[in-house]
């Protein structure tokens, strides 16, 4: 069952791979965005995760507190970008790029003695019966842990959302703060929750790329995935379901691409490196030019909040 | 009538100024009480307090003769009182279940919560259905969602901070009926507005504010609107006045203009056409959201339309962008000060070159002449009574109804052939207003066409010689001003949108 070279089950199982931390990262950013927070941060906590996951994993041999240091180094790192934009109310933008700056340095500095180390092995889960089921089985069913907790994530985040009391004070605080003030919602204290959940998911995708994906340290890992993640967001208007189609597009394409070099393709290597950027653009502005009207974009996205 | 609400001695201070200074007064049960009071008599920061949003530095409150001290405004809405906002505080993107849940404690399910809306609604003549987006909402649909929103947790007093202002007679008339029916249900009403005759109209009771201080309290139904007026402003009134004149050659003509704006809530013009002479006011009036920005900035120039729909001194201008059209006299002022008709963080003196370096000439060779930029911005600063340090101040450092007189002073006096305002007297107290619709009259008597887009219909009708009205994007063909009824301009306005089927 190979086409030119290329194993279609073990491409499709890759696929679910590569797009985890993507997916991650933009599940995290939409819910701060939806709370009317801009965090262009997504970079720096991503990379702040890998590493804070790369070495709690190495020093207590046990991946899952590896997770676990990732979502909250994520988190930390936030944490100060909320302290700017909440408190000391700086702009969001520089506030966010200065907080991937400092996120790569960061972790350049953690890092150091980590490199050309081995990090323990997350191991895969089985599903009983359900593995068994020929093509399906082995693309779908046998992952690690985190490939089916960020799916479910996209589930819980919708639901979130949708249904939960809390999702819709989320949402209104994202959709006009003032109004929300009024009626006696805490306007920086639901930003302060949102903000750290998008951290803590961030830490959370960076640490698969230095756990799982690669598996190792080196300086600058996360290689620009928090970008595409930020960028995923806004081209799926802010709807969890899309942002999954958007990362398991970005990540399929660049599984394919990277099977297309390997096997010889007669493309120049350029297009095919960028391929996965267009593809993820055009297919998720055309889905999102189908709905008539509006971006869908949250009307507070970015913007200061003062009480007075 | 027993006693629901007791304030006595309530005093808040900003830095710099005392808001509200030893504010005693009380409300019957089922009494509609109103506040009344000019901009920044302390009206916001006092019914602020009573709903849990401010703290007073002295004095206290009593509710059914219990302490009432709401640390936020769940704790007032859990003690029984309410709040209907000036600016509405809904969620343009939320649908109207959702906007109503977010303004109670304990929301039942979605769907039980919807079918109770509908009920409710209905009861009192405002039907909503709630599952609809309020971005798409009229302003009197979305002032119905507050209503309801309050009406939901059953109030012992409601809160309504100047609630007619954005709707037509009719729908002011079936507001008031719902009112009543709530006051006969034993409900309380503290009433705010500057519009007096509504006041004889509703309320029982009313207490006049000045500069903070209650300076006098009187029964609204026997005192005469200029004598509630009067103690507002603590002067006499000075009535605008002008010189009818014969109008003139034809300045501006829209032909069968079609405009769709590329903002998705805005409304889309459809067939608009009028006829502009020197010497004459057009008023256009509407409720706020159908046109009325669109119509402004396709004057203005901010935004292209088909070629020969606007015509101007008999050369078409519909290509033309804003400098082009001034340049010709064309002068426009938007609506909102802050941001659109001024920058907010640049001095007066800057925001005067802003719109009148082309007419001015205060550049040369694309080099601006700040001395005679800064001259000019005094000349407004002193031709309409500006209140302020000097032209060096930030814009936003102004009060509304100062800012409100320098965009306007900064158009009139670039000497417009047309000038076309859109709610001159928005927000502004009511001496600068009458300054401001003096100014317009004068510069219509000197012979300039002048167009007032306004949702004060008293306005209106004091100032224009013709009267138009926006409806959903049509304007109706414009009719003499004086001998127009009430009921005509409603009809006009389109009516009660909807609601007549209700009553």
């Amino acid at each position: 069952m190979d086409f030119g070279g290329i194993n279609p089950v073990i491409l499709l199982a890759s696929l679910m791979v590569a797009s985890t931390p993507i997916l991650l990262a933009a599940l995290g950013e939409m819910v701060t965005e939806k709370s009317g927070v801009l965090n262009l941060g997504v970079e720096g906590m991503m990379i702040t995760g890998a590493v804070c996951g790369f070495i709690a994993a190495v020093e207590t041999g046990s991946p899952t507190l590896g997770f676990v240091a990732a979502a909250i180094g994520g988190m930390a790192l936030s944490m100060l970008f909320g302290l700017l934009t909440q408190v000391f109310l700086t702009t969001q933008v520089p506030a966010g790029l200065a907080l991937t700056l400092m996120g790569t340095g960061l972790a350049s500095l953690l890092g150091q003695n980590y490199v050309g180390i081995k990090p323990p092995s997350l191991p895969d889960l089985h599903v009983p019966l359900l593995q068994d089921i020929p093509f399906i089985g082995p693309v779908v069913f046998q992952h690690d842990a985190v490939v089916y907790l960020s799916l479910f994530a996209v589930v819980a985040v919708w639901a979130f959302l949708k249904y939960t009391r809390a999702g819709l004070v989320l949402r209104a605080v994202g959709e006009n703060h003032a109004a929300a003030h009024a009626l006696g919602y805490k306007v920086k204290l639901v930003r302060f929750a949102a903000i750290g959940f998008g951290g803590a998911m961030a830490g959370l995708g960076g640490a698969y790329i230095s756990l799982v994906r690669v598996p190792q340290w080196t300086d600058g890992i996360t290689a620009g995935i928090g970008w595409i993640a930020l960028a995923i967001v806004v081209f799926a208007s802010w709807r969890a379901g899309r942002v999954l189609i958007g990362a398991y597009l970005f990540g399929g394409i660049t599984v394919l691409q990277l099977n297309l070099q390997a096997a010889g393709a007669k493309v120049p290597v350029e297009l095919l490196s960028m391929s996965p950027f267009l593809a993820t653009i055009v297919v998720l502005v055309v889905i999102s030019a189908r709905r008539h009207g509006g971006t869908n974009a949250p009307a507070m996205l970015g913007r200061i909040f003062h009480t007075s | 009538m027993t006693e629901l609400l007791k304030v006595v001695g309530l005093t808040r201070e900003y830095p710099g100024v005392r808001a509200n200074d030893d504010v005693s007064f009380s409300i019957g049960t089922g009494e509609v009480h109103a506040l009344l009071g000019e901009n920044g008599a302390g009206k916001s920061t006092l019914v602020k307090m009573i709903y849990g949003l401010e703290k007073p530095d002295a004095g206290f409150m009593k509710l059914r003769g219990g302490s009432y001290t709401p640390a936020n405004p769940q704790a007032a809405r859990a003690a029984g009182v309410a709040m209907v906002f000036q600016h509405f505080s809904l969620f343009e993107a939320l649908n109207v279940a959702e906007n109503v849940a977010l303004g109670m404690e304990n929301p039942p399910k979605m769907r039980e919560l919807a079918a109770s809306i509908r009920q409710v609604s209905e009861n009192y003549g405002l039907p909503l259905d709630p599952d609809r987006i309020v971005g798409d909402l009229s302003a009197g649909e979305r002032q119905r969602v507050e209503i309801i929103r309050c009406l939901l947790q059953d109030p012992k007093l409601l809160i309504m901070d100047e609630p007619t202002s954005v709707l037509t007679p009719q729908e002011v008339e079936i507001l008031f009926k719902t009112l009543r029916k709530l006051q006969s249900e034993g409900t309380s009403i503290l009433y705010i507005s500057h519009k007096l005759e509504e006041i004889r109209a509703l309320c029982d009771e009313a207490t006049i504010l000045r500069l903070g201080k209650v300076v006098g309290e009187c029964d609204p139904k026997t005192t005469t609107a200029r004598d509630m007026a009067e103690m507002m402003v603590g002067q006499t009134l000075h009535v605008p006045s002008r010189e009818s004149s014969e109008a003139g050659e034809m300045l501006l003509e829209v032909k069968d203009l079609d405009f769709a704006p590329a903002n998705p809530f805005g409304t889309r013009l459809k067939n608009v056409s009028l006829k502009l002479r020197a010497g004459e006011i057009l008023g256009i009036g509407g409720v706020a959201g159908n046109g009325q920005d669109e119509l402004l900035s396709v004057l203005s120039g901010e935004a292209r339309t088909d070629k020969g729909a606007i015509t101007f001194d008999g050369q078409d201008v519909s290509a033309l962008g804003p400098n082009a059209r001034r340049r010709i006299g064309l002068l426009t002022a938007p609506e909102e000060r802050l941001g659109h008709a001024a920058a907010p963080n640049m001095s007066l003196t800057e925001n005067a070159a802003l719109t009148a370096t082309i007419r001015k000439k205060l550049s040369k060779n694309n080099f601006l002449n700040w001395k005679k930029t800064e001259s000019f911005a005094r000349e407004v600063i002193k031709a309409f009574d500006v209140r302020t340090p000097g032209p060096a101040s930030a814009a936003r450092s102004l009060s509304g109804g100062n800012l409100q007189k320098f965009v306007i002073g900064r158009e009139v006096l670039q000497d417009p052939k047309v000038f076309v305002v859109n709610q001159p007297t928005w927000g502004v107290d009511a001496s600068a207003a009458a300054d401001i619709r003096q100014a317009l009259l004068d510069l219509a008597a000197g012979g300039a066409g002048v167009i007032v887009i306004s949702q004060d219909l008293d306005e209106l009708m004091e100032i224009s010689d013709h009267f138009a009205a926006l409806n959903e994007g049509t304007l109706t063909a414009p009719r003499k001003a004086k001998g127009l009824t009430v009921d005509e301009i409603g009809l006009m306005m389109g009516g009660a949108h909807d609601l007549e089927a209700a009553q």
